[in-house]
């Protein structure tokens, strides 16, 4: 029987006083296949959003012959609603680094990187004492690794992984043509592991407790748990670690201000679940998946005013190189102000939405396919609000 | 490692390619065509268009045909209904951020995003014009390309182009989202900035974003002007590209027909930049002896090795922007077109009793550069502007059609007198290498009294397109006169495509290698591939055009610059001898250093 | 001019002369200058032997690198959706009234620029702005007005 009831969870900041590098002696003394396998074994899916087995994406790495592979932390959070990898960043930077030493040691990596968006600089003095002195710990543990930190420099997109390549290799942040996929020809065109925050968090606790811990929680299709970004029209806006799995009406019920009519569930780039949709939707892989946002609307909120604040976001940091997105983006954006206006006919709105069917189809890169989520759904669900 | 071949299906036709090619590649060699506009084969693959999409059966999305590779097994659809909406959209989301009106436009016809409209028969109305808001203006300052952002669809071949072929990057992405757009360094305007006015961008635009700054009504309204005496040059490339825009393949040689055409437009007097062709190599042959006796011979250490020949304006400027510490190495002769214009309006007026005012000098180039260089300060040895104006091929191509002159029923026929002669020599010019193939021809002639040493007089070696040529002429029974080169090996380089001429200059520069004489063409393939030339462009047609300026050489009854009867003459008559004062003041020119971005 | 040298010595001490170099040397410049001037991106496009029209392209790219004169210090105030509920635009009249400038412009003297910009990852704690990289989340105009008049009193 699976579970849908809300669990909350405290493994991501649990703190038993122990320094999170000792999870590395114990990972050191095993071989790196056995590191893979527990991960693979968890059942952990990458917490940016993607949902990518995490373990199967180490795996790739490994396999790939090369003199130069690397490790790259995304902690370029910048879909709006999200806030956890900043609350991460600065409550366990230790375990965060831990997770890049394990996926380095198990792919066979000597080089990690991360790469913190520009808006987290004020985390800049903070992360890199910690690293130096984790760097220096891991030299002791004759761990053949070290990590660096690289800053972002405003731009959305690069939270793409390859477009954080391209940044970090000093050009445009724009999304690479796939394939080649990371595992293949990442970094510098090595093969890469590149993981979120949070995910390697989690490698750091998988390989602490071993993966039946984290299996105790979340279903089948969504294993452990995640952190999530609470915030809009609630009384407890923060961080939470819930096990996956829930739905959105238990979710609702523990977060809801009472008079919840909406959820944007993942972020401007996610999905808008109305309120009769509440109860059969599960927030995980089997449902709507998520890199943890959760943003509450009542029914104060007017959603032209929430699409049009999403889609005048990615007007702006769509990174412009397909025509899909670059063009997609805009038509939308204006189009709604259109139907809002009456200079379009609210049919104009169902021409918007075979727009949205194309960027999903043909975009090139994550961005430009998942504009269409808040579109459809919140033109599908709340069609009223944005016509009148 | 060999290649393996890859089965895959499109259309449910089963295809095998290599290893490594890309599903485009497969449905070409079915002969299915996938429309692209971000694609081209001189250039890396982009995939930003989008316009490629095809289907891949039991993937979720859309796959950029250009972009992705071919995977065993495949089952591919390049038609499905999915396939054809996204196309049709796409299309229609450029349209919205393009400037359409396309009757006011000069790529009217030649575009490539109109060619799809008309094909797809989008609803161009389907969204809202963005370009209202956008704020573009057009950049026409410069005397060869114009740049019009508000028809510029992004798909960014220029700035491929700009970086890939001519490691100039004049242009480059600016900006994201809603604000991206193809910019220079802080949007200066194109006349301001490195740009060498090659036009490779032009002949790469898909659309009128980038083009030519054309002359066409202004040499309408001189031939139809009385007083005026108008003149014209044919650059040795145009010859072979001009067909092209004419409805005929790549790789004919029109020049009697052109001659024919021109002649029916109403030029006075129809002649040939070859003839010029031939005095350069006479001028530069004897500057490189000078150059080889003053450095071996009188040990003069201000004079410059190796020498670099000075023909093609983009080159020009890209060395004075790039490597401003090697301007003495370039040759100081003008370019066959500014001789050219020098002495028409000098030597060619004199002779036809007209005042120098009544000349109008017209030259048909296969490039946008030369509009640049005839507008440079230092190109009125005349007195006045040596030449008036300069069209491209493919303007040439819209005044014949404009003429009403059935350009394939045409006769051939012959340039006009004086300095319409020439030789196989001058029409080499247009093929990288061919500069440096005419100047042995000549130079070794002189030194030795012997023809070159190569079967026929075809300097194979120099030929072809290998990015960067090496050839090694061994000089042996010298005149007397030329004792001081008995046993010498002249070593020379050649290089086309800017990106490999900055190769060489590096290795120059550092001093890693030793040239006697170097040629460098900016355009790849040398002229034959110019910015002006017909569009497309691409390695195949460049070969075509090749292959037909060396037939031309072939079936000339002269192939040595020195043995053209003219050049002969306006020596006797006019010039005295090589590198002669008058030469100097007519022929020569100096270059300046210039900024870095 | 030579805190640019300066800075381009240190990052390619670091990173080579490879592009990887760059966008390290246009943050530092950025940090210390507070925008990007066409003499420094030259000097850096000719440090790392790339085309000023490159470096150029990559910095508009990137919000964080402005090439436009920018007061010593930059206002950037989050103008996404759950800043927005929580009240963003209140604050940023609250600031222009208070800087006497508009969003988008710099204070005549120099100190300050008022800017707003996309998600900066605070929506539980709205309206949040950035002052440089110092972070002030939480804000009510009036909390607004205090933070700014510190910043006027400094240097």
């Amino acid at each position: 029987m699976e579970n849908t009831k809300l669990h909350k969870v405290d493994l991501i900041f649990e703190n038993d006083g122990t320094c999170a590098t000792t999870v590395l002696d114990k990972v050191l003394s095993r071989k790196p296949e056995e590191i893979i396998n527990d991960m693979i074994d968890s059942g952990l899916k990458g917490r940016g959003g993607a949902g990518f087995l995490t373990g199967l994406k180490w795996k790739f790495t490994r396999n790939e012959t090369a003199e130069m592979k690397y490790i790259v932390c995304n902690a370029d959070e910048g879909e709006p609603g999200t806030f956890k990898d900043r609350e991460i960043l600065d409550r366990v930077p230790e375990k965060v680094f831990t997770g890049m030493a394990i996926a380095g040691y198990a792919i066979g990596a000597k080089e990690g990187i991360l790469y913190l968006r520009a808006e987290y600089n004020f985390l800049l003095p903070k992360l890199e004492r910690v690293m130096n002195e984790f760097n220096k710990a891991i030299q002791d543990k004759k761990l053949d690794f070290s990590i660096d930190i690289r800053s972002g420099a405003g731009a959305y997109i690069c939270g793409e992984e390859s477009a954080l390549f391209e940044s970090i290799e000093g050009k445009r942040g724009e999304p690479r043509n796939k394939p080649p996929y990371p595992t293949v020809s990442g970094l510098f065109g090595k093969p890469t592991v590149i993981n979120n925050v949070e995910t390697l968090v989690y490698a750091t606790m998988i390989n602490k407790y071993g993966p039946e811990r984290f299996k105790e929680f979340g279903t089948k299709d969504s294993r452990g748990s995640k952190v999530f970004s609470v915030s809009g029209d609630t009384p407890n806006a923060g961080i939470y670690e819930l096990g996956l799995g829930m739905t959105v009406q238990e979710f609702v019920d523990e977060f809801g201000d009472g008079d919840t009519k909406a959820v944007q569930i993942g972020g401007a780039s996610g999905m808008c679940v109305p309120r009769k949709k509440f109860k059969d939707t599960i927030i995980g892989y089997e449902g709507v998946p998520t890199g943890g946002s959760m943003m509450l609307f009542n029914s104060t909120r007017s959603m032209y005013n929430v699409l049009h604040d999403y889609l005048d976001f990615f007007a702006e940091e769509s990174c412009g190189q397909c025509t899909p997105c670059r063009v997609g983006c805009q038509q939308l954006l204006k189009g709604i102000q259109a139907v809002k206006k009456g200079k379009q006919k609210p049919e104009y709105l169902e021409t918007l939405k075979k727009l949205a069917e194309t960027m999903k189809l043909s975009a090139k890169c994550g961005l430009g396919q998942s504009v269409p989520n808040p579109f459809i759904s919140i033109v599908d669900n709340f069609k009223e609000e944005i016509i009148y | 490692m060999a290649k393996y071949e890859v089965n895959l299906k499109i259309n449910d036709i089963p295809v095998s390619v290599e290893e490594g090619s890309t599903i485009l590649d497969a449905a070409k060699k079915l002969n299915f065509r996938v429309p692209t506009l971000c694609h081209h084969p001189d250039l890396c693959v982009a995939g930003n268009c989008r316009v490629c999409v095809v289907e891949q059966k039991g993937a979720r999305a859309l796959a950029a045909a250009c972009a992705t590779p071919v995977a065993e097994g495949m089952e591919i659809y390049t038609n499905s209904a999915k396939v054809r909406t996204a196309r049709k959209n796409i299309i229609e989301l450029l349209l919205s951020e393009h400037n359409s009106e396309c009757t006011n436009c000069y790529k009217n016809g030649k575009c490539e995003l109109q060619e799809l409209a008309h094909e797809y028969r989008v609803n161009e109305n389907n969204y809202m014009k963005l370009i209202l808001d956008k704020g573009y203006t057009i950049d026409n300052l410069s005397p060869a390309i114009i740049k019009d952002d508000s028809k510029c669809i992004r798909c960014q071949r220029c700035v491929r182009t700009c970086a890939e072929l001519q490691h100039v990057s004049a242009l480059a992405v600016g900006y994201k989202g809603d604000h991206q757009k193809i910019s220079t360094f802080f949007e200066k305007p194109m006349h301001s900035v490195v740009c060498t006015n090659c036009g490779q961008c032009v002949n790469r635009c898909p659309t009128g974003a980038l083009v030519e700054k054309n002359y066409i009504d202004q040499v309408w309204d001189c031939i139809n002007d009385p007083y005026l005496h108008v003149v014209v040059q044919t650059a040795p490339a145009v010859r072979v590209g001009l067909g092209e825009d004419l409805d005929l393949e790549p790789g004919h040689r029109v020049t009697g027909k052109m001659v024919s055409a021109l002649k029916r437009i109403g030029f006075d007097s129809v002649l040939d930049t070859d003839f010029t062709a031939d005095l350069t190599i006479m001028e530069e042959g004897t500057e490189l002896l000078t150059r080889l006796k003053k450095v071996l011979v009188e040990q003069d250490t201000n004079t410059a090795l190796p020498m670099m020949t000075s023909c093609s304006p983009g080159w020009i400027k890209f060395i004075e922007h790039k490597f401003p510490n090697l301007l003495d190495n370039l040759s100081t002769c003008k370019s066959p077109q500014q001789m050219f214009g020098a002495l028409a309006k000098t030597f060619y007026a004199q002779k036809k009793g007209l005042k120098a005012d009544r000349v109008v000098s017209v030259s048909i180039m296969p490039c946008t550069a030369k509009k640049f260089e005839a507008n440079r300060p230092e190109m009125r040895s005349s007195g006045y502007q040596d030449v008036d104006y300069v069209l491209t091929t493919r303007e040439l191509a819209m005044m014949i059609r404009q003429a009403g002159v059935d350009f394939n029923e045409l006769p051939d026929e012959n340039y006009d007198s004086i300095m319409g002669n020439s030789t196989g020599a001058a029409v080499i010019f247009g093929a990288t290498g061919g500069v440096m193939e005419a100047a042995l021809r000549t130079a070794y002639e002189i030194v030795t009294g012997r023809p070159v040493p190569f079967q026929n007089l075809d300097i194979v070696p120099v030929r072809g397109f290998d990015g960067i040529k090496e050839a090694k002429v061994q000089i042996t029974g010298v005149k007397p006169e030329w004792s001081f080169l008995e046993g010498a090996e002249l070593s020379c380089a050649i290089a086309h495509g800017l990106t490999n001429a900055n190769k060489l200059m590096k290795a120059v520069s550092e001093g890693k290698v030793s040239y006697h004489f170097i040629e460098v063409m900016a355009c790849p393939g040398g002229c034959l591939g110019g910015g002006g030339q017909p569009i497309p462009t691409n390695e195949t047609i460049r070969r075509k055009r090749m292959e037909a300026i060396y037939d031309e050489d072939t079936n000339m009854v002269l192939r040595k610059s020195h043995e053209n009867p003219e050049v002969v003459a306006i020596y006797e008559e006019f010039l005295g001898h090589p590198n002669s004062h008058k030469s100097h003041e007519l022929l020569h020119t100096h270059y300046h250093p210039r900024k870095s971005y | 001019m030579t805190e640019v040298k300066t800075i381009i010595k240190e990052k390619l001490g670091k990173f080579g002369a490879t592009r990887e170099a760059l966008m390290p040397i246009l943050q530092a410049i950025v940090q210390e200058k507070n925008y990007l001037t066409e003499e420094d991106m030259v000097e850096v496009a000719e440090a790392l032997d790339l085309s000023a029209a490159d470096v150029y392209g990559t910095a508009t790219f990137y919000t964080f690198l402005d090439i436009k004169p920018r007061g010593k210090y930059v206002i950037r105030v989050c103008k996404t959706i759950s800043c927005h509920m929580s009240g963003k635009d209140e604050i940023i009249k609250t600031l222009q009234d208070t800087l006497k400038i508009n969003v988008g412009e710099t204070s005549a003297d120099r100190k300050f620029t008022l800017l707003t910009a996309n998600c900066m990852g605070w929506c539980h704690k709205g309206p949040v702005m950035l002052v440089n990289d110092e972070v002030y989340p939480e804000l009510t105009p009036d909390k607004a007005i205090k933070i700014v008049q510190e910043y006027m009193a400094k240097e």
